[in-house]
């Protein structure tokens, strides 16, 4: 798999470091990335995505188990997501 | 009911001031003059009621504040609640007080963030605006544990004419501190800042200098630290629109249970103001008498009304309208276009040298 977006590689494992938590809030309707002093809604396939960034699974496998889950094209989702994750990790709300 | 019909939008913050106790004195404290004695504080139970109907309601950030919250000897409980109930929790800190083995149960338990002030980047200057001997040393102490506990930490330096000109030492020290965020906050005048005003003001040359000096420091340091900057609200053109708009985005409950819409309310005289002691959380949001006063913006006057940017400030802050105007519905007098401005110009070239008055209980 070539790179999905700068600094993102199959290997790559991202996570969400200490600070920035995903939560589900039914009065703000949805998923809701929070970050000292921020807070991003999250859209349903965005929060998938951002779900599986554990730190334990790598890239390749979470694009995998996207493709499977939504039975989606595989170079579609990593090329989706790669470029979610690193517009995350360009704000500091993810690590690589 | 929102005051002009339309659906009430839904707050995304709740600022928890758990207790006015607090060892420090800083003379630009933004609590009230008149302070909640111990006696009348709200006990860890009913904390967690709150936390557990504001996250209900769309509150998503709880930010635990004071006074100095460790001076509650339940603070781990109460901070437990409010992870409990899905927030995420901000612990805004003088640093005195919190033991290191506190802190590390409440990281532990989950702690988000931690926010940590400093009054200078000079001991004795920093010790001597906090009326505290030994405040800086523990602060950066406390520092040191937050970052070894991995938990982010925000520094907040509040700027005024005694540090004004070590805004870059200020962010330096925050850098040193291990922080990843830096608020510039330039003092805001309410509370103990607005009886310290003419002690605290800063010049026009001086403020000048020092937003151009963010603005290269930003430039210095991007991709290391956030700064943030609060803006000398005396000496700009237009007002702030304070807390985001009144009850529009976020609530404050005082250490007795009251809630109110940003910490300065209750210096507006004639609010009627709810208590979760009587009210869920709820009603006050959408019912009580203070959030209904000035949401929207259909009470403003002129030169308000017809502005264009009515919806992006809301006419600026209510009780700064009221402290320099008596009038609590009048454009707020920092903007250019009231008819008072030339009071707040005035007001901002005053400087005095004199011993603060330091917040005491």
């Amino acid at each position: 798999m070539t790179d999905a977006a700068p600094g993102i590689t199959a290997d790559t494992r991202p996570r969400l470091p200490r600070g920035v938590r995903l939560v589900h809030n039914e009065a703000q309707g949805g998923w809701v990335l929070l970050a000292p002093e921020r807070v991003f809604k999250a859209d349903a396939i965005a929060a998938e995505i951002v779900k599986r960034c554990t730190g334990e699974a790598t890239f390749a496998e979470i694009v995998d188990d996207l493709a499977k889950t939504y039975a989606a094209p595989r170079e579609r989702i990593a090329a989706d997501a790669g470029a979610l994750l690193r517009s995350l990790a360009d704000k500091k709300l993810l690590e690589l | 009911m929102a005051a002009n019909g339309a659906a009430l939008p839904r707050p995304l913050g709740l600022l928890a001031e758990l207790t006015h106790r607090c060892p420090l004195g800083c003379p630009y404290c933004s609590n009230p003059l008149a302070l909640d004695p111990r006696a009348e504080e709200l006990d860890a139970a009913t904390w967690a009621r709150v936390f557990r109907e504001a996250a209900a309601l769309g509150v998503l950030q709880v930010h635990l504040s004071g006074g100095e919250p460790a001076a509650r000897r339940d603070l781990l409980e109460i901070m437990a609640s409010a992870r409990d109930a899905g927030l995420y929790t901000n612990l805004i800190t003088s640093g005195v007080g919190l033991a290191a083995k506190t802190l590390g149960a409440l990281a532990e338990a989950g702690l988000d963030h931690v926010q940590v002030s400093i009054q200078d980047s000079e001991e004795a200057s920093a010790d001597h605006i906090a009326g505290y001997e030994g405040a800086y040393a523990r602060k950066r102490a406390l520092a040191a544990e937050v970052v070894a506990l991995k938990i982010p930490l925000t520094v907040n330096a509040v700027i005024h004419r005694a540090n004004i000109a070590r805004v870059e030492q200020l962010v330096s020290l925050a850098l040193a501190m291990g922080a990843t965020r830096v608020e510039i906050a330039h003092v805001q005048y309410y509370g103990w800042a607005l009886k310290n005003r003419a002690a605290l003001m800063p010049t026009r040359a001086q403020v000048e200098a020092a937003v151009e000096q963010v603005e290269s420091l930003r430039a210095r340091h991007s991709g290391r630290i956030v700064i943030d900057a609060v803006v000398p609200d005396y000496h700009a053109r237009f007002p702030k629109p304070c807390v985001g708009g009144w009850g529009r985005r976020s609530l404050n409950v005082t250490p007795s249970g009251k809630v109110l819409p940003c910490h300065a309310a209750e210096s507006i005289p004639g609010l009627a103001f709810w208590s979760v002691r009587e009210h869920s959380l709820a009603e006050i949001w959408t019912s009580s008498p203070a959030f209904n006063a000035f949401r929207g913006t259909a009470f403003l006057p002129e030169p308000c009304q017809s502005c264009e940017r009515r919806e992006v400030d809301f006419g600026g802050c209510r009780c700064q309208a009221f402290a320099l105007t008596g009038d609590a519905r009048a454009t707020d007098p920092v903007c250019q276009f009231s008819p008072h401005h030339g009071l707040v110009t005035e007001l901002a070239a005053v400087q005095e040298e004199r011993p603060y008055a330091y917040r005491r209980m």
